[in-house]
């Protein structure tokens, strides 16, 4: 009979460093980066100009995979138009050729866009990992402040040169208004 | 510490204001927040939600009406084919435009005044939408088979007929739609977000938190989501000029004079922005009063929104100055007619009226003082609205009732029915709009503090006079 | 009746007493009792109608005055209507294959294929006179009428009424049960009644006996009167026609001596004149007249020239309207002018009168053509006119060329005479025994007589009618009539020639024709098939061979060479002075031209025809002239761009006696002259006819029963009537052309001109259907019309809808006039152009109209979802919609009334509600020619596809082929040299081509059209 733990035992996550403006955010960062911390997240209420480059996070794959869908899209609905129009069911309307091509562009560019935009949801929601009902730095004093007016430095444990003390002493360091441990 | 920023007219000092200086990034959280979150509605909400629950009870009974009679209930005829239903299609779908002008290409623009009045203009969007939607639907004469107008594999093997406009504004609209929702959800994920952080409510925690697919601002989403909103907005952006003019493409593409026309496509652009403005600043100036939002929702962003009015309003005007000269220009016996009988016929005081609104009445808003005055603004907006419906009204029914064969003209006159119908969407709106800005934040939370960080501190990379 | 004798003493004890409080019965219930009991049987009749509750309920279902089928109406009052017809046709108990065999069943009913209909033929009657018809029957169904090509009164055409008179066999609205004073009794009942009076009457020799009925032309009906004229010698009979033609027989008696009936043969006339005759429109024998008259105005390549004529008219009529030079004259002064041209013609005196340069044109070209041309009178002028013009054709020498006189086909007595005298014996008492047989005098006889009172003074009377309708709410007794379409009888034509009517149904409501009536009346218990064929056995048809050419007429439908011959006459000059001219404004009587005297009232399908000039439906009007109109300051402008509906109101006043209506302004008419129709503002024609128009007769008396002194004032009111057509111009668009004879050939239009088109064209190698309309020779009668709404199942839609500007028709003749005071008017059938570059079908989102192989524009409406895009985009506006589900609508006939149900033609869709609709050139007739051709493995010949339209035309202005056979009759049409499409510049490619209206004015009167 297998034995199944009941509890989980909550464990330190990290330490998140909050800072009242993006530019002190953005200096932490830097250092952070510098003293060779990898395992970063900066968590702000907007976007802040410049912080991915600086975590090292800057993903450009959105644009590729919109590009792929549209024109995909776009082909498409021109291929849709034209099996129903020459192969499947041609028809003497109006006494036009089967293959109006002319006719056929509208619902091309609209089949287009269409698959680009939702490519562009799905795709930017899927690379972000969301939707994510859950993730360990919720359970952070205060996180709530990051959609507010707090811009935040976190520090995950897994970070191979994480190390409890020295971690928060650092963050300390760049002078944040206030360092938080965050277990769960 | 969310102390509510008191809400005065920002002074007219010289250099536009965009947003009051007292604000912090805490204060818009609250402030925005709490409209949705704590503060009680003002009695004008209700007010504004009892209107528009009458009119959707009209519509509902006008189209349970309508499905039991059949469409022999409105006015139209032989040969007025098109009547309300297609004026009204064309209105809704016309303001529908602002919505995503404002979010798509002034952002593209990089025109920060946009930034307090995009979401407003979105959802506006969102319902004028639906509302248009409607009316192709309600039109047909057998509405219960509308999706036949669909690609869809079925056992006759039958498909819709692709060279018809009719099939072509599924496409455009039903797009349409989708990516407005689509824009307009992505840019309330972050708000979203924000709402369910200060939330105190469980069940609004659940709802906002549920909604904001766990978003939690993290620097790399916040870099994909950028570049995901500004494809949006690059995609919008022939869209939103794609679906008016395959709109148009519904007239253009016929023979019939006053229809068959080439100026159509741009013109009914113009034309779209134009009444989408007029549409927000009718929504806007009683909601930022009633909401004590003159410091987010400030003058200049009226006065920039006026300015849009006119430029459109110049267009469109031009464009009947070019049906005009065309039809003498062109020496065709029919286009002549045509406009001889808008300009004379038993419709001219309708053409008159329209050349009021359209061409006359928006000259006003040459002058600032005009611009900014909150009466004049709310009052031109009112007969922008008008002047469009007016336009469509002309194209749709001076076109048809007298076209080319002398023994077929007929007047059209609308019903009971078809009147109650139209406002009944109107009330559809209303409510839609109402219950908006009661349910979510109707300012872009992060977009505003993003825009208060570029004012702190004296921004760079985009000219401080945008007008130019 | 024989089967009122199996009635049984049971049944007469059943009565009123029994049951005194009434109880509804449902239509179940009602059913139900109709199912036990053979429902063909009478006596089942008198089972459930001498029943209280029964009584009570149709009492409940037929209300003696329901408002006319206009307007908006519930519908669960709607379905009880339906519901009761559906009873009553259960009643009826029609079974749909006679019992007594027809030709060419004899006695071989298994020689009916179902799915392919057979033709019989028989003959329709409109004041007496014949026209030859085929009927089309389904499995036994009467569905359609064609003209019979055998018929000298056909030819293969028709005229609107016959179109509708199919409509008017299942009218659910015809009488149904036999009634005396209102109260449903058996047939026995009556029976017995009458006979027992009969007896009585011997002992006087029938001095108490009057017979009453309409002219009538049948040898068998008069073979039965000389029958009881033996048994009851002083037996009084009296004619009573709204529509008479006294007139002519008096002028012929002023000419002769002796009646005599005119025939003409305008095949051989160059010119025509006629004083106030609508002869292409009206009267006997005008559908032949009208083919006659076109047949020397078809102008082709091989006969580029055509026949001159002249109207001299007091109203607007169609003749007038084709006329190459017309003159309009007040009614009172067409006398004068007849008497003019008679001494012109006589002693060359140059016309002294107003009009003398018209009238020396005409004269000098009337004597051009002595023998090859003719004056006709109008039945509506006095005998002196008549007379005038029987001289002027006597000295033109026209006798025996193009006029012949034949012994009239009716009785020729005086119409007014008869019925007055008849009158004054009502009212001196001595009338005991009326019969009226048809007509419906109360309605119509001249309102100073007060027939309707004196019918009240017969001591006993008896109305044999379709419908229980003023006439009958005045007699003792009602007798339900049999349908020309349900019984054997026979009748004449205008020249003559008889035809055999053979039933294609049994009766629907168990009518009796007048045969059957006056052989009861006689104790003559044979059936009406029997008697009709003894008249013309005693007759000598065929000698020793009856049988045969007995049966060979029946099949062929004209009883051969029957036609009177030619008397040949002297003519004593009319020497008598003229009557002035009336100084006052005049009424100029008409009969309708859609529901004629008002016996079509009850026509949903005749209702709903425009009225040619007027375009307008439903109603009656007021016409007068332009100037008229602005002296007594009515205000109609006809030169909007949409010309609404809205008349003034007016009283006009005749001898003291007025009525009220619209007044309507229309070009061309005669000034100081109104022109009113007879026909409506019935009182009991049924739930389609009541009390649409008003009723002219109120103020037309014996004086002047054709025109009269009047006045006539506005009241203020406002009156809405239902126009089909809203403006008169044709703004310059070239949608007729009108040209000269003379310039017939000059600029050659190059029919090898480009048409650009950025597509290839699409390639039609098998048939290419296509049509050619003669604008020349159409007269704007609506026969066409009539005969599309009966061939399509075309639904009916009512004022109200017509108003909206909804009607249905997929054919309408379009009207127009280029000038308010002497105007020329053109008329232009437009069916659907079937364009092979279709505006329609290329916006049509779910490909519901598309291009068939053949070049047809087909509308599948099934598929159709109703945006009404094609009609917007469709630059003829040819196209028609179901705003709502018409076929239950009011003004048409519920389609779930079996009744009504039998008259669909089983090989065109009903089309429900929010579908599109519009002609398809007749494609099941089409697809019909083509299994046949399929079957014999060969082409479709040409002219094996004859649509409605065509068919109807009586001048056979449309022409309809393939245009891909080099021989067909279309092709050569289509190369006629001005043969032209509508609006050409929009690149639609019409298949319906025209050909343009000819004109062939008297160079002498070139300034003065």
């Amino acid at each position: 009979m297998a034995h199944y733990p009941t509890v989980i035992e909550p464990k330190l996550r990290g330490f998140t460093a909050h800072y009242s403006t993006p530019e002190e955010l953005i200096e932490a960062a830097k250092k952070a980066r510098e003293v060779g911390y990898s395992r970063l997240d900066a968590l702000t209420p907007y976007a802040v100009e410049g912080l991915v480059e600086v975590l090292g996070q800057r993903d450009d794959r959105v644009p590729k995979i919109v590009l792929t869908f549209g024109v995909l899209g776009a082909l498409g609905g021109f291929a849709l138009q034209t099996y129903v129009s020459v192969f499947d069911y041609p028809m003497n309307i109006g006494g036009r050729p089967n293959l109006s091509w002319p006719s056929f562009i509208p619902i091309t560019f609209e089949c287009g866009v269409l698959a680009a935009a939702l490519s562009a949801l799905i795709g930017m929601l899927m690379l972000n990992g969301l939707p994510r009902p859950h993730h360990p730095v919720f359970d952070a004093p205060e996180i709530e402040r990051a959609t507010d007016d707090r811009f935040v430095l976190f520090i995950e444990s897994e970070d191979p040169q994480f190390n409890a003390g020295e971690t928060r002493e650092f963050l300390k360091g760049t002078g944040a208004l206030s360092v938080q441990e965050v277990i769960s | 510490m969310s102390q509510v920023v008191h809400d005065q007219e920002v002074s007219d000092t010289g250099q536009e204001q965009l947003i009051s200086a007292e604000h912090s990034n805490a204060s818009l959280t609250s402030k925005i927040g709490d409209i949705v979150l704590k503060q009680p509605s003002p009695k004008q909400w209700f007010v504004a939600l009892g209107f528009g629950l009458i009119g959707l009870s009209g519509l509902l009974v006008s189209i349970a009406w309508l499905l039991y009679k059949g469409v022999g209930i409105w006015g139209v005829n032989i040969p007025v084919g098109w009547g309300f239903a297609i004026i009204n299609f064309v209105w809704w779908i016309g303001i529908g435009h602002a919505g995503t002008l404002i979010s798509a290409i002034l952002l593209l623009m990089r025109q920060r005044w946009r930034t307090s009045i995009n979401r407003l203009a979105e959802t506006m969007t969102l319902f004028a939408v639906m509302c248009a939607g409607m009316f192709p639907l309600l039109h047909l004469g057998r509405p219960w088979i509308f999706y036949w107008l669909f690609p869809y594999p079925n056992a006759l093997g039958l498909w819709p007929n692709f060279r018809s406009p009719l099939v072509w504004d599924v496409f455009a609209v039903s797009t349409y739609f989708t990516v407005s929702l689509v824009f307009w959800y992505v840019g309330l994920i972050p708000d979203l977000a924000s709402l369910r952080d200060r939330a105190k409510k469980r069940i609004v925690q659940v709802a906002m938190g549920f909604l904001a697919l766990g978003w939690r601002g993290s620097a790399s989403h916040w870099y994909r989501y950028e570049s995901a909103y500004l494809l949006l907005a690059g995609l919008s952006t022939p869209l939103v000029v794609s679906v008016h003019s395959i709109v148009s493409f519904d007239f253009a593409v016929s023979i019939i004079p006053g229809w068959h026309t080439t100026i159509f496509p741009p013109y009914f652009v113009a034309g779209a922005v134009y009444s989408g403005f007029a549409m927000v600043l009718t929504i806007v100036i009683p909601l930022r009063s009633w909401y004590k939002l003159r410091d987010l929702i400030t003058i200049d962003h009226l006065d920039w929104m006026a300015r849009i009015t006119l430029v459109t309003g110049l267009i469109v005007f031009y464009g009947y100055l070019t049906e005009i000269f065309y039809a003498w220009y062109s020496g065709n016996v029919f286009e002549s007619f045509m406009m001889a009988n808008r300009m004379a016929g038993p419709y001219s005081p309708l053409y008159w009226s329209l050349i009021f609104c359209n061409g006359i009445a928006p000259q006003i808003l040459w002058w600032r003082a005009a611009r900014r005055n909150i009466i004049v603004l709310f009052a031109m907006s009112l007969i922008v609205n008008i002047g469009m419906w007016l336009e469509r009204f002309i194209i749709v029914v001076t076109s048809l009732h007298a076209d080319f064969m002398p023994s077929s003209w007929d007047m059209y006159t609308p019903t009971f029915w078809d009147i109650l119908t139209y406002v009944g969407t109107i009330g559809f709106f209303l409510t839609g709009m109402v219950l908006f800005v009661r349910l979510l934040p109707a300012i872009p939370i992060a977009e505003m503090k993003h825009l208060l960080h570029q004012k702190m501190h004296g921004h760079s990379h985009e000219p401080e006079e945008a007008k130019a | 009746m024989e089967k009122g004798n199996k009635v049984n003493p049971a049944d007469e004890t059943r009565g009123p007493s029994k049951m005194p409080e009434p109880r509804r019965v449902t239509i179940s219930e009602l059913r139900d009792r109709l199912k036990n009991g053979d429902p063909g049987v009478w006596r089942s009749l008198e089972e459930i109608a001498d029943d209280e509750e029964v009584k009570a309920f149709l009492d409940q279902e037929f209300p003696r005055h329901t408002a006319p089928w206009m307007g908006e109406m519930d519908r669960r009052q709607f379905l009880r209507l339906a519901g009761a017809s559906l009873a009553l046709a259960g009643l009826a108990g029609c079974r749909i294959r006679p019992i007594k065999e027809i030709v060419p069943y004899v006695k071989a009913p298994e020689n009916l294929v179902p799915g392919i209909p057979k033709f019989y033929a028989t003959a329709l009657t409109l004041g007496g006179y014949a026209t030859g018809v085929l009927v089309e029957s389904h499995e036994g169904r009467p569905t359609k009428v064609e003209g019979n090509p055998e018929h000298p009164a056909s030819l293969g055409s028709t005229n609107a009424l016959t179109q509708a008179m199919i409509l008017e066999l299942y009218d659910p609205d015809r009488s149904q049960a036999l009634t005396r004073d209102g109260r449903y009794v058996t047939p026995a009942t009556f029976e017995s009644d009458v006979k027992a009076r009969l007896r009585r009457q011997i002992a006087t020799g029938g001095d108490g006996i009057r017979f009453l009925s309409p002219s009538g032309s049948s040898p068998t009906v008069e073979r039965l009167f000389a029958r009881l004229q033996e048994r009851y010698p002083k037996l009084r009979r009296h004619y009573w026609d709204a529509v008479h033609r006294d007139s002519v027989y008096e002028g012929a008696r002023l000419s002769f001596g002796r009646p005599l009936e005119p025939v003409y043969r305008l095949d051989r006339a160059n010119v025509i004149v006629s004083l106030d005759g609508d002869f292409l429109f009206e009267g006997p024998g005008s559908v032949r007249y009208s083919r006659d008259f076109a047949d020397r105005r078809r102008v082709r390549k091989n006969s580029p020239a055509m026949n001159r004529l002249y109207v001299v008219e007091s109203t607007m009529s169609v003749t007038g309207g084709m006329a190459d030079h017309r003159l309009a004259l007040r009614p009172s002064e067409v006398e004068a002018f007849a008497a003019a041209l008679r001494s012109a013609i006589r002693d060359g005196a140059s016309g002294s009168d107003a009009h003398g340069a018209f009238l020396s044109a005409v004269a000098q070209d009337l004597i051009a053509n002595r023998g090859a041309s003719v004056v006709i009178a109008g039945e509506s002028q006095p005998a002196a006119v008549h007379a005038l013009v029987n001289e002027i054709n006597a000295l033109l020498g026209n006798y025996g060329s193009t006029v012949q006189w034949i012994e009239p086909v009716v009785n020729p007595e005086s119409r007014l005479e008869s019925i007055r005298e008849l009158t004054a014996d009502l009212q001196d008492g001595k009338v005991e025994m009326l019969f009226i047989l048809e007509g419906n005098p109360v309605y119509d006889a001249p309102v100073d007589l007060q027939f309707g009172e004196a019918v009240r003074r017969a001591g006993f009377s008896v109305r044999l009618g379709l419908y229980e309708d003023e006439t009958s709410a005045r007699c003792r007794y009602h007798i339900p009539m049999a349908h020309e379409l349900e019984s054997w009888g026979d009748s004449r034509a205008f020249d003559g020639t008889a035809s055999i009517q053979q039933p294609l149904i049994e009766p629907l409501y168990n009518g009796v024709s007048p045969i059957k009536l006056l052989a009861m009346l006689l104790g003559d218990e044979r059936s009406e098939r029997e008697i009709v064929k003894e008249t013309w056995q005693l007759a000598g048809l065929g000698g020793s061979a009856f049988d045969d050419v007995w049966s060979a007429t029946l099949s062929k439908g004209v009883v051969p060479n029957s036609a009177f011959v030619a008397e040949d006459v002297s003519v004593s000059p009319f020497t008598a002075a003229t009557s002035r001219a009336s100084s006052s404004l005049e009424v100029r009587f008409k009969p309708d031209p859609t529901v004629f005297d008002g016996r079509f009232s009850n026509s949903p399908w005749l209702q709903e025809l425009p009225k040619p000039f007027l375009q307008a439906t439903w109603d009656n009007v007021m016409m007068v002239s332009p100037r008229t109109a602005e002296r007594l300051g009515i205000e109609i402008d006809l030169s909007a761009v949409v010309v609404g509906g809205l008349a003034p109101v007016a009283e006009l006043t005749v001898g003291g006696r007025k009525v009220k209506g619209p007044v309507w302004i229309v070009p061309g008419h005669p000034d100081d002259t109104v022109t009113v129709t007879l026909g409506y503002g019935r009182e009991l024609a049924g739930r389609v006819g009541n009390g649409a128009g008003f009723n002219a007769c109120q103020i037309r008396a014996q004086e002047g029963s054709w025109f009269a002194p009047a006045s006539l004032a506005l009241t203020g009111e406002k009156a809405q009537i239902a126009l089909t057509q809203h403006h008169y111009s044709m703004e310059n668009r070239g949608i007729v052309h009108e040209m000269e004879i003379g310039e017939y050939g000059h600029e050659e239009h190059d029919a090898a001109h480009e048409e650009m088109s950025l597509y290839p064209d699409r390639e039609y190698d098998g048939n290419k259907w296509a049509m050619v309309i003669d604008t020349t020779l159409c007269t704007g009668c609506n026969a066409c019309v009539a005969a599309c709404v009966a061939e399509n199942n075309i639904a009916t839609v009512g004022k109200d809808q017509v108003i909206r500007s909804r009607e249905m028709h997929w054919i309408r003749i379009d009207r127009y006039f280029d000038d308010l005071d002497n105007p020329r008017y053109v008329h232009v059938p437009v069916p659907c152009m079937q364009c092979e570059n279709a505006p329609c079908e290329v916006v049509c989102p779910v490909a519901a109209t598309t291009h068939d192989g053949e070049g047809l524009n087909m509308m599948v409406y099934n598929r159709c979802v109703g945006t009404r895009y094609c009609s917007n985009n469709c630059p003829y506006k040819v196209r028609r919609f179901n705003f709502y589900k018409y076929t239950l609508y009011p003004g048409t006939w519920d389609e779930e009334t079996p009744v009504t149900k039998l008259l669909r033609n089983p090989n065109v869709t009903v089309r429900g509600r929010g579908v599109m609709e519009k002609c398809t050139y007749c494609v099941q007739r089409i697809s019909a020619a083509r299994r046949r051709a399929k079957k014999e493995g060969r082409p479709i010949r040409d002219g094996e596809v004859v649509t409605a339209c065509q068919a109807a035309c009586p001048t056979q202005a449309i022409v309809f082929g393939n245009w891909n056979d080099p021989n067909a009759r279309v092709t050569a049409e289509k190369t006629e040299p001005h043969h032209y499409v509508l609006m050409e510049e929009l690149n639609t490619r019409p298949r319906t081509g025209y050909l343009p209206r000819f004109r062939n004015p008297n160079p002498a009167l070139k300034e003065a059209r």
